[in-house]
């Protein structure tokens, strides 16, 4: 029973999050894009962590000046600019698709593919290895001989 | 062309060794977020002063130091007897802004460290310093002739950092 009431403390405490009421707008649709938007972005102070999820003062500054900015009619890419221009792309929590950041993109896929073209020229050589040549007579005759000894 | 194959695995263990022992320098920071203000001009602000206001155009004209304290942060009165050694020696302006502090409470910092600075802008709520994209006290950024942003130091100042890098750097911007 106690076990039970523990793993449900920990379930909610899980969905628990940094956003405290005060902060949140009044529209709900509103409300929806800020929490959607603060869910990608960063929080420099403890930069493992979404500005969503963070307790940090500066966490709590953005969430206001986010909210802030999209009551006054910003789009949701004006508020990525806004912050991406003073805190580079570090701030957004999946990075950019740009040349800078292609090694990212492609890297794994790359390793990937390179990993599994060596591996099916591995396989296709152990399968087209021609079959061992027949055995001479002399070697037939021991083969003989060492069969009879088993038996 | 077989035995090359079998040197594959040592080449590669021996490349990540140059990589960890880069990783490993001691000027290395992985948490240093680079700023993307370097080299741009600096965000525009206009901030009521302990007595004077502080904005953009009291830096024009003039190599500066932008410094970003608060009587509330502890590293910040680490760095502080840097801040006045360099006030005193190298005569080179420091503007100071105090973040989410109380008016009072930065005078009464000021008043009992001493003043480093030849203004003080109040940041109350913070927003001068999400413009320059701070994420902490103290920070200082180095303000060029044209009000370009030329440095940014994220953590307090260090006398290494300010013999080797910041000095250097204002020679050559008082300079050009």
């Amino acid at each position: 029973m106690r076990a039970l009431l523990l793993l449900l403390l920990l379930l909610v405490a899980a969905t628990v999050q940094a956003v405290e009421p005060r902060e949140r707008l009044a529209d709900p649709a509103l409300e929806a894009r800020a929490r959607a938007l603060s869910k990608e972005l960063r929080c420099l102070v403890c930069q493992n962590e979404s500005i969503d999820e963070s307790n940090a003062d500066l966490a709590h500054d953005i969430r206001v000046l986010l909210r802030e900015r999209i009551k006054a009619g910003d789009s949701d890419d004006e508020v990525r600019r806004f912050l991406v221009s003073r805190y580079g792309d570090f701030v957004l929590l999946k990075p950019p698709f740009e040349p800078a950041t292609y090694a990212l993109w492609f890297g794994p896929p790359l390793v990937l593919a390179v990993a599994g073209l060596a591996i099916a020229l591995r396989l296709r050589r152990a399968r087209t290895e021609p079959d061992a040549p027949p055995l001479s007579d002399t070697e037939r005759q021991r083969l003989a001989r060492l069969l009879e000894e088993e038996g | 062309m077989r035995r090359a194959l079998y040197l594959l695995p040592v080449l590669l263990v021996a490349a990540l060794f140059v990589f960890f022992r880069m990783a490993l320098r001691a000027d290395y920071d992985p948490h240093a977020v680079p700023s993307p203000l370097i080299d741009q001009p600096m965000p525009a602000f206009d901030l009521a002063g302990t007595d004077k206001r502080l904005s953009g155009d009291t830096l024009k004209g003039e190599v500066a130091l932008v410094n970003f304290f608060a009587s509330w942060c502890v590293p910040c009165r680490v760095e502080h007897p840097l801040l006045m050694r360099l006030a005193e020696e190298q005569h080179v302006p420091i503007y100071g802004i105090a973040l989410k502090d109380k008016p009072q409470d930065t005078e009464r910092y000021v008043a009992q460290m001493g003043n480093p600075y030849r203004r003080i802008g109040l940041d109350e709520n913070g927003h001068v310093g999400i413009d320059f994209g701070i994420t902490g006290v103290p920070e200082t950024f180095v303000i060029d002739k044209s009000g370009h942003i030329r440095r940014h130091y994220g953590a307090p100042l260090t006398a290494e950092e300010l013999r080797n890098d910041l000095e250097p750097l204002l020679r050559e911007l008082a300079r050009s």
